[in-house]
């Protein structure tokens, strides 16, 4: 796969070796990677599709080291493009030739679990899953929950604003951050929000949260923790037709009910996952709908009791509830499993991720259906059921010619398709490279560029991951001009007292 | 302010505030003006009044969204999604009773510039949390749309966080999308009577770390507890309360188990679902403090929620202090003896030690002006934050200075 990215600053180029000893004068010992094999490993994230070695890798340890080699790229105007576990899968990490790959691996610790104000103070590097394995004795975690939670930062979570299966009830990212230090492009270290629940003045965190980088590089986040459910139970029902599934979901919600999770799976998913993982499901259904919910034992078997009573009242074919937690997490192994359930059964596959309304879900598929035969190219669903988040998986084999270049084409017109029912490009995944140039698909000329007004209060110079959300790059100052109409008010019959 | 600008849709708007830019003039952005007098007093010449915005365009309550026209009343939409057993789960604080205004007014708009929020701010969150979308017109005279209509989207910065809070100085919002939630099935209240604030803001903690799930959890010291209605006040003395909500067979499970926590705090007692509700929306509107009863300044104090006791502890000692604790001892409302600066410098000294922000909410013109009403900033945080404000609104068209001066 190609993408235009910023063509390389020559002149930065040129002077790659001052700029490698001078980072090496701010982050010194093995901190500094400038060697072509050791920088290997950098050269793309979880979108393999796109490489491209950096000039040079900088793992600082300390926001002192962060802030000072900040600067100096600003006073030099060498890009920086911010890394964390490097699993984003829009290509939000993906490096720049003549940038610096700022990896924030490093900052890995812990600092601070404070139970009486339900928060955790912890780096940017430190992965997802340790906070909750570090509060887990007692007897919280940390809600959002992405699929790569094992190896995907906190300070990555930060940037993409990542969800999970659980963020319909519990929320994204953004929904549970309190605050953040950040570094600035100018070395300057900005302290946002704490450990009360709201901030004052802009909510600044508010917006450097799903900010994918551009804004600014964050060294320190403050999360909330929740005290975990007594219990979860979750139930596995089987549809003869994705409407069918549709409309439980629905009504799932219209009474009232918002599960810990729900998620659906079509006929090819559903396949796919249980060849591998044995979970199972059953083969003779088009959707396959996983309700789970979780709370006091009370709750859960008052509301398991109600789902099953409108699964079957929505022509359910088949209804299993969980009656142990290794059958639930067995329910979900399968779903977890999805990706590479699919990556078994093709040589390739490209994952999608746009919301859609979910009123709107059986027109998608079955125009799916339509595109996925005309381009000639398998595609698997897995959708987060709850909040419309559909992840279309296109399966390919990148050894044949041309095949990879349809397999994007076929994503941009399902992305399309989700912004045309009234959708969204992206649910949790990101802008990235990846969808960059379908921006203009839901966005204006006009509302791009208040969005890159705001990137420029940020980042005048335009330095920090530059050719990743945008698809065009303006200058701060072309932005800045004011277009002033003329002083008369143009609109006589406006009511005016 | 004697003239009025009434736009009647989102064109309207634009021409508007492009008119102003040109002729150099400052618009004050209102709904139902329901907020005025929160902010420093803005010098503005015109008023840019978003009222006829009105009407709710989509709403589908399977799918957990509302859309609606800025200027839309609040009311309208809590009773259109009451009535398809919704809610607006952020709970919006009415200002009306402090500020010594009608109550159930403002718009939605109001309501998501102010960021408001109430007692469920604990488990719920705020405004900024529901928002999803927005159509505006910047400060530039340009109209420009942000998010979407759906409950899951990272398409782009956030601009609804930003908009969330910033009080009208960055763009007239002309169409907003929100979330709604189910309403509960039902809701209890228990009662822990006698606490001082220590063993209060501890009983708080406490039941905030349980899995009870509480949705409200405040402390009236005696002052605040004797002007809550009926039986609430009971015999006199300071009242804990703690908000259980959820399914019917839930919330009796939760009470069993909230119950058994408290009592080594003190005296348990349970109030039902009308008494409850009652006592929530006067937290939720501070009326122990309203204006009817109440001139003095009032300020909003958000701190970290343990550290609620220790900050209410010194605004105690400061004196002819009164105040109301919410958010488990993270929202502290006190109300001040009238001083020459509202005791903006001995509040903000106080906060400063303990963590977190004070804004001053009530308080005539003259001492918004001096106090300044919102917490000042460091200087990096006031740069980008002017540098923010620019770039939605660079000449100042938009409520300029009802933040800081120049914001």
């Amino acid at each position: 796969m190609s993408v235009a990215m910023p063509e390389p600053d020559a002149a930065v180029l040129a002077r790659r070796e001052r700029i490698v000893a001078a980072l090496r004068a701010i982050v010194p010992g093995e901190g500094v990677i400038a060697a072509e094999r050791e920088m290997r490993p950098y050269e793309s994230d979880g979108l393999t599709a796109y490489r491209q070695l950096p000039m040079v890798v900088v793992l600082p340890e300390t926001t002192e080291q962060v802030s000072r080699l900040l600067a100096f790229c600003h006073a030099e105007g060498v890009k920086v493009v911010p890394r964390g576990a490097g699993t984003s899968l829009s290509g939000g990490a993906l490096p720049l030739a003549d940038g610096v790959l700022l990896g924030m691996a490093k900052f890995n610790r812990i600092r601070e679990l404070d139970f009486d104000n339900r928060v955790a103070v912890v780096e940017p590097g430190v992965t997802n899953l340790a906070v909750s394995q570090a509060v887990e004795h007692a007897g919280f975690y940390y809600a959002p929950d992405p699929s790569s939670q094992i190896a995907c930062t906190i300070g990555g979570n930060l940037a993409e604003n990542s969800g999970g299966v659980h963020c319909l009830k519990y929320g994204m990212t953004t929904n549970n951050v309190l605050g953040c230090e950040l570094v600035l492009i100018t070395g300057e270290v900005v302290r946002i929000g704490g450990k009360h629940l709201d901030a004052g003045g802009y909510d600044l965190l508010g917006i450097v949260t799903g900010s994918e980088g551009l804004l600014g590089v964050v060294t320190e986040v403050t999360v909330r923790l929740l005290k975990k459910p007594e219990c979860a139970r979750a139930v596995l029902v089987g549809f003869g037709s994705s409407e069918d599934a549709g409309e439980c979901v629905s009504r799932i919600i219209g009474a009232g009910i918002i599960p810990g999770g729900m998620e659906m799976m079509d006929k090819p998913a559903i396949h796919a996952v249980e060849e591998f993982v044995h979970a199972g499901y059953p083969l003779d259904v088009e959707a396959l709908l996983i309700v789970e919910v979780d709370g006091p034992q009370a709750e859960v078997d008052y509301l398991i009791a109600r789902v099953e009573g409108i699964a079957k009242e929505c022509r359910a074919v088949t209804c299993r509830v969980s009656s142990s937690e290794e059958e639930r997490l067995l329910f979900w192994a399968g779903r977890k499993a999805a990706f590479p359930a699919v990556g078994r059964i093709s040589p390739d596959y490209y994952c999608m991720d746009g919301t859609i309304p979910r009123a709107r879900l059986p027109q998608v598929l079955k125009r799916m259906r339509e595109l996925s035969a005309s381009y000639g190219l398998r595609v698997a669903n897995v959708f987060h059921a709850g909040d419309g988040n559909l992840h279309p998986l296109i399966l390919y084999d990148a050894n044949k010619p041309g095949e990879l270049e349809r397999t994007e084409e076929l994503g941009a017109e399902i992305l399309k398709l989700c912004v045309e029912v009234g959708g969204v490009l992206t649910g949790e995944h990101g802008v990235g490279v990846e969808k960059r140039d379908l921006m203009p698909a839901m966005f204006t000329e006009a509302d791009l560029a208040q969005q890159q007004r705001l990137k420029c209060a940020f980042d005048a110079g335009g330095l920090l991951n530059p050719g990743k959300v945008f698809p065009k790059l303006h200058r701060c100052a072309e932005l800045g001009r004011l277009h002033v109409h003329a002083g008369r008010l143009p609109f006589p019959d406006l009511p005016r007292f | 302010m004697s003239d009025n600008l009434e736009p009647r849709d989102a064109k309207d708007v634009e021409a508007a505030v492009q008119w102003a830019l040109a002729g150099g003039k400052a618009l004050e952005v209102v709904g139902h003006g329901s907020k005025r007098a929160i902010g420093r007093p803005a010098q503005t010449d015109l008023t840019l009044d978003l009222s006829g915005l009105s009407g709710v365009t989509l709403y589908e309550p399977e799918e957990l969204v509302l859309s609606a026209r800025a200027g839309t009343p609040l009311a309208e939409i809590e009773a259109l999604v009451a009535a398809k057993g919704q809610q607006l789960a952020f709970e919006p604080m009415d200002y009306g009773p402090v500020l010594g205004g009608e109550g159930g007014r403002g718009t939605i708009g109001g309501a998501l510039a102010a960021n408001l929020s109430g007692p469920r701010r604990i488990k719920a969150g705020a405004a900024r949390d529901h928002f999803l979308g927005l159509s505006a017109v910047s400060g530039r005279g340009e109209s420009f749309k942000s998010g979407g209509r759906v409950v899951k989207n990272v398409t782009g910065y956030d601009l609804c966080k930003l908009m969330a809070g910033s009080w009208g100085t960055l763009a007239a919002m002309t169409e907003v999308t929100i979330k709604v939630l189910p309403a509960p099935e039902t809701e209890e209240t228990i009662l822990v009577r006698g606490l001082d604030l220590t063993r209060a803001v501890a009983a708080m903690t406490a039941a905030m770390g349980s899995p009870c799930d509480v949705s409200g959890a405040a402390h009236l010291p005696a002052g605040a507890a004797a002007r809550i209605p009926g039986e609430v006040a009971g015999a006199g003395g300071a009242v804990t309360a703690f908000r259980l909500e959820g399914f019917v067979p839930s919330v009796a499970h939760r009470k069993g188990v909230l119950a058994a926590l408290m009592k080594p705090f003190g005296d348990v007692a349970t109030v039902g679902t009308a008494v409850s509700r009652a006592l929530w929306r006067a937290i939720r509107d501070v009326t122990p403090f309203a204006a009817s009863r109440d001139a003095r300044p009032l300020w909003r104090l958000s701190t970290a929620p343990a550290r609620g006791a220790e900050l209410g502890a010194m605004i105690d000692r400061l004196g002819a202090a009164e105040m109301l604790l919410d958010w488990a001892g993270g929202l502290i409302w006190v109300a001040l003896a009238a001083s020459d600066d509202a005791g903006a410098t001995l509040v903000r000294r106080a906060v400063a030690a303990a963590g977190g922000h004070a804004t001053l909410i009530r308080a005539g013109a003259a001492l918004r002006a001096a106090a300044e009403v919102f917490a000042p900033q460091d200087a990096a945080v006031a740069a980008l934050t002017k540098r923010v404000k620019e770039s939605f609104d660079p000449k100042g068209v938009l409520n300029p200075g009802r933040m800081w001066a120049g914001i």
